[in-house]
This record gives structure tokens, C-alpha cells and sequence, in this order.
């Protein structure tokens, strides 16, 4: 299959990166390699999306160092990026909210591409339609925008049964009109879990699970713990991350004592 | 951390190719051995084995150097030493022990004028111990790897620090074995709490088949490995047909 007849795919990941971690950085070469190894997916970008500080969860930093540590860690990659609008908004986003941000931006990107290059893109954009003919519906009409699919591990699909934590609405919203891919470690078993919900399993295609071969652990948590107890962390996270931090002073046993007693934001609503 | 002994560790293995997961057991053994109070490490030594041990895969020493180097370019303690990758036939790594230990006692002497092993407590003479993967630990049950007078040795006279996930299966090989277990108080376990086993079987395994092996190991050493084709289908054939040198050099000396 030609590679412009392949589905584009952009990959956002959100979460805390309470500092972000090798472990973060190696989900998305697990998700690009896996995609493209069905032969049906050009992963063209990774966007990491850090969540804002409404969302108070205890030991959280300031988004200002998270972004910057995001970014030292990406400059390296030619196809990951970090995107600051989550962590600017002045309240919590949830997260389909974040995913149908990027999604309009995808789609007036495309929309500007467009109007540079038409009569190419109208053609090539027939035959997909030809063939992706039967597939499910999703918002974007234009098979040339790329879709955008939320990555995550395994323990995030799970989290979908805390309750109240996530409305079923954005659910639904995420698995029907995105997409979602799950990197896995052996003794997970996130095929179980999509069974045995029925909106997951009615979008079971929608959702790519990726086994991880090589267990890569790495937990902000534990960083964090290391940090505070003045044990190394090289290794763990990129070196101009490790500098950064140092540099900053910025997990401390104070900093873990941010949000300490305040309700999660999603809980809030 | 004034009176407290000076303590090199030596790390022997393949390095096909070196990963953060070696590193990282650098690190953690380094804290561990700050918090005994006793122990100030003062280096570390990362030492390729030589092409002559004859492990499948294995690709040029010339190689696995390079790579290490890279890898321990921005590192302001442990350095990688050529002596064992460059001798003719594989060495018993007892002998690349006494050889380091050798280096560092003449260094010391140099400086101070005086040496005895081992050294007195508060003499400010440095240390060697063996530092490894609980692997490594396993190994010492596997008949005909080992000569049972080099273990006497490694853990006797030197001693071992050694990382794994869990310290459970280690006691338990500790206690099985009573070389070891005679010199439990030399032999120092360190958990690692982050499960982290980025092997480096799994690193070759991953490139062969194209799949991206980013944050593994570091960049600069996958550039030089990509620069160099190193790990292939062909490379991995490499010594397929051929017994481990351990295997066969040390039995000829034990009959």
C-alpha cells in the first residue's frame, strides 16, 4: 500500500508528566511501530498534552516546569511534540474536550492545505472514500485529515470503570469518534476489560492494544519518590530533564504536598 | 563522606549493546552502597567481554566499545576499560578482577607509598567488587560455568553488588549455595524498584525487525548502530554452532 493511501494518524497523549519519563517517551514509538506495522496507518505526529494545574492532583508542579521538561525530552524526536493549550485553559479540560480541540485544529489545517492544493487532494481523497466505504462513521468527513487517536497504557482504559471519573458521554465520544491506543505489559489483560464493557466491546475496533515486550516501569511516582529521597534518576528520564530538575530544586517532599487535600477535579463535578 | 572506603565497581558482560538498563545498575548501586555508610564509590568500570567468549550474536568488540563509550560519554564516573575485550581468548572473570584490583593497588601505592590486601578499615585503601544483574547470580548454579575457586574468590576476597527486582529469589540463591552464603556480609543486594529490564537481547530482537528502539538505549549509541548495520539476521547468526568458551576452557583446567 502506497503511503498516501494509508490513514493518517496523529497520537495525543494527556496525563500529568509529573516529570514525563522515558516510559512516556517509549509509548509512542511502541504505538507508531505498531500502527504501521498493520499496514494501514501513517502515524504522522505525537502531540503530549500536559494536563493543566486545575486539575489539583496531589504533588502536581507548576505546568510552566512540566511543559518545559516535555519539551527537553522531545527535542530529540522528529515527530513528537508538546503542546501547552490543555495546561493554559483556567479550568480542567476534560480530556474528550482535549481531543476535540485538536481535532477541529487538524480539521482547519486540513482545510487550509485545501485551498493550496485542490484538485490533487479531491482525487486522492475519492479513491479512500471508496474504499473505506462500510467503515465506521466519525466526525471528520475529510478522509485526508488525519484521524486523531488518544494514547495511553493500559491502566487509563481501566480507569474508565472508577466511578465518576469519566462521564460515559466522553466515553463514548473518545472511543467512537477517535479512537484509542493502549500500550500493555504482560500480566495486563485490557482485552478483558473491553469485553466485558459494552461500549468498549461495540468499539473494540477502535481500540489498538499494544503489547510492551520490554517492561519499562517507570512511574513519575517512583521518580518522584527518588527524587525526594536524593536517589538517582539517570537514566530514567532524559539527562536535560534530570539537569532541569536539579537545576530547579522541583520535586521535593514540599512540592508532594501540593493539592494535598483537595479534591480531584473530575470528582468535582 | 571522609573515612569511609573507597569503592570501585566493575561491571563484565557482553554490552550487545550496552542499554540505559546497565546504567541504571550503576546508579543504583552507587546509592545503595552511600547508604551502607560504609562504602564511598569513587568509579565505575564497564568491561566488554571479548569476542573469543563465542555467545551467539555477539558482534566486534571494536563495536561494543564504541557503543559504551557513547553511552558513557556524559557520565562523570564511570568510564569503559578495553583490557578484557582485548585479549585473545575469553578471561575468567575472576582474572579481569585481579587485573583491575591490580591497577587500582598500584595507583593507590603510587599516591601513598604503602598496600596490603585486603585493606584495613579507615586505611583510604580503595575496594573492587563485582557489580551484576541477578543474572549473573543465577549463573553460579549452572555447571561448568563457573570454577568453583573463582567464585571462592569474586565473593571472598572482592565481593558483589548485586541489582534486581526482587531480593527474595536472590536470598534464596544466597542460601542455597554455601560459597555464598559463607560470605553473605560481602555480598551486597540492591531492589530496584522501577521494573526497567530492557534487555539487550530484546534490543537486537527489535532492531532485526525494524521496530524503534528510542529511550532504550541512547541516541548516540543508535546512531552508530544504525551508521554501521550492526545488529542484523547475519549478526545474530554469529557464533550459533559454537560452545560458550567458558564451557570449554575451564573443563580442560578442572580435569
Amino acid at each position: 500500500m502506497a503511503s498516501e493511501e494509508k490513514t493518517k494518524v496523529v497520537l495525543l497523549a494527556c496525563g500529568s508528566f509529573n516529570p514525563i519519563t522515558n516510559m512516556h517517551l517509549r509509548m509512542f514509538e511502541l504505538a507508531r511501530d505498531h500502527l504501521e506495522d498493520t499496514g494501514r496507518y501513517k502515524v504522522v505526529k505525537g502531540i503530549v498534552s500536559p494536563v493543566g494545574d486545575p486539575y489539583v492532583k496531589k504533588g502536581l508542579i507548576k505546568a510552566c516546569h512540566r511543559v518545559r521538561m516535555a519539551r527537553l525530552a522531545t527535542e530529540n524526536s522528529d515527530w513528537i511534540t508538546v503542546d501547552d493549550w490543555e495546561c493554559q485553559q483556567i479550568k480542567w479540560v476534560p480530556t474528550a474536550n482535549v481531543l476535540r480541540h485538536y481535532h477541529g485544529e487538524l480539521i482547519s489545517n486540513e482545510n487550509i492545505d485545501d485551498d493550496v492544493d485542490k484538485g490533487k487532494g479531491r482525487k486522492r481523497r475519492k479513491l479512500e472514500d471508496n474504499e473505506n466505504a462500510g467503515q465506521s462513521s466519525r466526525i471528520n468527513t475529510n478522509a485526508d485529515t488525519p484521524q486523531l487517536k488518544l494514547l495511553c497504557g493500559a491502566d487509563v482504559l481501566e480507569s474508565f470503570g472508577v466511578p465518576s471519573l469519566w462521564k460515559t458521554d466522553d466515553i463514548e465520544e473518545i472511543v467512537s469518534h477517535h479512537g484509542m491506543v493502549c500500550i500493555t505489559r504482560s500480566g495486563c489483560d485490557p482485552e478483558k476489560f473491553i469485553n466485558q464493557s459494552d461500549l468498549l466491546y461495540k468499539h473494540r475496533e477502535n481500540i489498538h492494544v499494544v503489547r510492551e515486550w520490554v517492561t519499562n516501569d517507570i512511574s513519575a511516582t517512583h521518580v518522584r519518590r527518588s527524587l525526594r529521597r536524593g536517589q538517582s534518576v539517570r537514566y530514567l528520564l532524559p539527562d536535560p530533564v534530570v539537569n532541569y530538575i536539579q537545576e530547579n530544586n522541583l520535586f521535593s517532599a514540599e512540592s508532594e504536598q501540593n493539592n494535598a487535600d483537595v479534591i480531584l477535579a473530575p470528582f468535582q463535578r | 563522606m571522609a573515612g569511609r572506603i573507597p569503592l570501585f565497581l566493575l561491571a563484565c558482560g557482553s554490552f550487545n549493546p550496552i542499554t540505559h538498563q546497565h546504567m541504571r545498575l550503576f546508579e543504583l548501586a552507587r546509592d545503595q552502597m552511600h547508604q551502607t555508610g560504609l562504602y564511598r564509590v569513587v568509579g565505575g568500570i564497564v568491561s566488554p567481554v571479548s569476542d573469543g567468549y563465542g555467545k551467539q550474536g555477539l558482534v566486534a568488540s571494536k563495536h561494543r566499545l564504541t557503543m559504551a563509550r557513547l553511552a558513557l560519554h556524559s557520565s562523570d564516573w564511570v568510564t569503559v576499560d578495553d583490557w578484557e575485550s582485548q585479549q585473545s581468548d575469553w578471561t575468567e572473570t575472576v582474572v579481569t578482577m585481579r587485573y583491575h584490583y591490580g591497577r587500582i593497588a598500584a595507583q593507590y601505592q603510587q599516591r601513598t607509598g604503602l598496600s596490603k590486601y585486603p585493606p584495613t578499615e579507615n586505611s583510604g585503601e580503595p575496594v573492587l567488587k563485582l557489580l551484576c544483574g541477578a543474572d549473573v547470580m543465577e549463573t553460579f548454579k549452572v555447571s561448568g560455568l563457573w570454577r568453583d575457586d573463582h567464585i571462592e574468590e569474586v565473593v571472598g576476597r572482592f565481593g558483589l553488588v548485586c541489582v534486581s527486582r526482587g531480593t527474595r529469589q536472590l536470598d534464596r540463591t544466597v542460601h542455597e549455595s554455601d560459597v555464598l552464603s559463607r560470605h553473605r556480609q560481602n555480598i551486597f543486594l540492591v531492589r530496584e524498584w522501577a521494573q526497567n529490564e530492557i534487555s539487550a537481547t530484546e534490543v537486537r530482537r527489535a532492531l532485526r525487525r525494524g521496530n524503534s528502539v528510542k529511550y532504550l538505549l541512547p541516541d548516540s549509541v543508535i546512531d552508530y548502530i544504525k551508521e554501521n548495520n550492526l545488529y542484523t539476521q547475519d549478526s545474530e547468526m554469529k557464533n550459533k554452532e559454537i560452545k560458550l568458551r567458558p564451557l570449554t576452557k575451564q573443563t580442560i583446567l578442572q580435569d
